[in-house]
């Protein structure tokens, strides 16, 4: 019995994992082409959820035609966003940069919960069965389609930064914003970019979400869990961030099996992260694969 | 400067000394201390509702001072300060509730104990800066919430502990008025002592930390030392508000001390002023008046309105909330130095007036 719960955890981890992955990714993204940490990432799951299921529900949408529609909603609020309240911060020192996307991230979760209210609702039921018998795992369809629904993101987000003409501009920028911008590229198209990218990829992890759980204000803890997984993989590193985000992933759903195998402390499943995120900065300043700043004077 | 500028005619610095006192003119001490004088006549003619909003200004106050020491003077980041503002609170109740320590002892002790896991969380502090440091924070934030839920000896759990009033020479400061004149006298204390650490050696170390921590390093300057003092100190004053507030309040429990609360006080020091001791106060009354402000706009909105309001009555809490976060963002935006900028700028005003520079 305790083997099998073990494996079910250990699977759990691995997609929950994959999200955060995701979720980092966009993080991560925006934190490299804009130079901004953006505490409001998990406001961008909330409000896509939020969208989408009000689309769905409240508008009677079907999902096929709610969804896209959803996304292009993002697009245009993280472009918004990125005009209204960061432009006018660039060059600003960096606490007032956290603190405007702190700033964001209360005002939306409290407006969000004003228009919603608190509770939890459901989506309606888009899979018809409730979940997958897999090498005698109990699996949710969301979770599946959630599984492979991040593997095309970062295939997508690959080839992007590899082959498109914009996904080379925003790695110009990311390098150097000054020399990109000698060079032809419209850092201010870049930085819109960076930001509508992440608020519909985000906005798809919420959704993905909020079809297993339900949507509700929780949404936005997936923002404050992907500063571990970031910290693990390094703040400027894609790559870093998937692999951050598994790990954290896993790690959480072993410290709940050790804790209910053993420990009995309870809750170690939200703060283990957070431990771990300390003693990784205690011991590489700059997180496991983060690129190590030299300064001059 | 507009600083430089305000200092009036006839006001001649002959010595270090001079220069360097808390106040730059006799007028501004004789108004501090007016204000203060005002402040002791003030139950006499204050209802307990404002005396209530003095008294969570002056111990919010307090708290938000060490976190304006520190991110303000010092140029670290902390999104943890509420943590440390529990820690005091729960440390203050438990002394006397276990000890028996009478409770005007327990508060400043519980200040002092506060340093310790102020100097714990400080260490990452020693090394990292900027971003990474706001992350190792906002981890401590989450430990301590944590802590504090399941530490049953210290905190008693979930359930919350208690925190008697405080007694002193046999006389009971339960009601608002008596505790009014504790909270006060502290925050005078607190107040007096922020504006001379700046004076002094350590104080000045901070801001060379801030400004150009290189710089300051080849000056001499100890970096590590100086970085997780400053948390040392900044959350000695977190314990000292954190404290007040725990024996205002009667009663402590976890759920007081959210990553919200370390955002106000935040909000506090960057709406009233980075790096400014009078700021910090100025800030402290505008996010302890904002959400009363909104309370107020409701309820005047729903008495004027005909039709039905009650979508605007339900969502007072998350109103409130909003209005924080908003408040942040404009001032940010609009008014990155803070009202003590905004206040410079109205006295200069009347000073060169009918001349605008």
């Amino acid at each position: 019995m305790s083997g099998s719960l073990f494996l079910q955890l250990l699977v759990n981890g691995l997609i929950v994992g994959m999200l955060y992955g995701v979720v980092a990714m966009c993080f991560v993204l925006i934190y490299k082409s804009t130079q901004v940490v953006n505490f409001a990432q998990g406001e961008f799951l909330l409000i896509g959820a939020w969208t989408c299921w009000w689309l769905v529900v409240d508008a009677g949408l079907p999902f096929w035609f709610g969804f896209p529609l959803t996304f292009l909603f993002m697009l245009a609020f993280g472009v918004a966003l990125q005009m209204v309240v960061l432009r006018p911060l660039i060059g600003e020192p960096i606490i007032s940069v956290i603190m405007v996307t702190i700033g964001l991230s209360i005002f939306f979760q409290a407006i969000t919960k004003w228009i919603f209210g608190a509770d939890v609702e459901p989506f309606p039921e888009i899979f018809p069965v409730k979940s997958v018998d897999i090498f005698g795992l109990q699996v949710q369809p969301a979770y599946l389609m959630s599984l492979v629904v991040s593997i095309a993101i970062m295939i997508g987000f690959a080839w992007f930064f590899k082959y498109s003409r914009m996904g080379l501009a925003m790695r110009a920028t990311a390098f150097n914003q000054q020399v990109a911008q000698s060079l032809g590229i419209s850092v201010k198209a870049v930085f819109a970019t960076a930001w509508a990218i992440s608020a519909m990829v985000s906005a798809l992890a919420g959704v993905v979400v909020g079809m297993v759980n339900g949507v509700s204000g929780a949404l936005s803890f997936f923002g404050i869990k992907v500063f571990p997984a970031v910290i693990v993989g390094g703040l400027d590193s894609i790559v870093g961030a998937i692999v951050g985000g598994l790990i954290i992933g896993v790690l959480e759903n072993m410290a709940e099996y050790v804790d209910g195998q053993w420990l009995q402390i309870g809750n170690l499943y939200t703060v283990a992260p957070f431990y771990v995120l300390i003693v990784i900065l205690m011991v590489k300043p700059y997180g496991l694969f983060g690129t190590k700043k030299i300064e001059r004077v | 400067m507009i600083t430089s500028s305000l200092i009036p005619c006839g006001q001649f610095k002959t010595s270090y000394a001079a220069d360097n006192t808390i106040f730059p003119t006799p007028v501004s001490r004789a108004f501090a201390i007016g204000g203060v004088a005002l402040l002791i006549a003030g139950p006499l003619f204050l209802n307990n509702y404002h005396l209530n909003l003095l008294i969570q200004i002056g111990y919010l106050g307090v708290a938000a001072l060490g976190l304006n020491i520190l991110v303000g003077f010092t140029g670290q980041i902390s999104l943890g300060h509420a943590g440390f503002f529990g820690f005091g609170a729960f440390m203050s109740a438990y002394l006397n509730n276990n000890y028996g320590v009478p409770v005007a002892l327990s508060i400043p002790l519980a200040a002092v104990f506060t340093i310790i896991p102020g100097l714990i969380f400080g260490i990452p502090a020693g090394r990292l800066k900027g971003l990474y440091l706001a992350i190792a924070t906002f981890a401590s934030q989450f430990i301590l919430e944590d802590f504090f839920a399941r530490a049953d000896w210290f905190s008693g759990g979930s359930s919350g502990a208690m925190a008697n009033p405080i007694n002193l020479f046999g006389y009971e400061l339960s009601g608002d008025r008596g505790y009014f004149y504790f909270v006060l006298f502290c925050t005078v204390i607190a107040y007096v002592l922020g504006a001379n650490l700046m004076r002094s050696r350590d104080g000045r170390a901070f801001v060379a930390v801030r400004d150009h921590y290189l710089s300051a390093e080849v000056m001499g300057v100890n970096l590590a030392k100086y970085r997780i003092l400053s948390f040392g100190l900044s959350s000695f004053f977190a314990g000292l508000g954190g404290a007040l507030y725990g024996h205002y309040l009667g009663f402590v429990s976890a759920e007081g001390f959210t990553i919200l609360l370390s955002i106000q006080f935040l909000g506090m020091i960057i709406i009233g002023g980075l790096g400014s001791v009078m700021g910090t106060l100025m800030g402290t009354a505008f996010m302890v008046l904002l959400p009363e402000t909104m309370e107020a706009a409701v309820s005047v909105v729903k008495a004027m309105a005909e039709t039905d309001v009650a979508w605007l009555t339900n969502g007072l809490a998350y109103i409130k909330q909003a209005s924080i976060g908003l408040a942040i963002i404009l001032f940010l935006i609009f008014e990155p130095d803070g009202l003590v900028h905004r206040w410079k700028l109205i006295k200069s005003y009347w000073k060169f007036y009918p001349f605008s520079y």
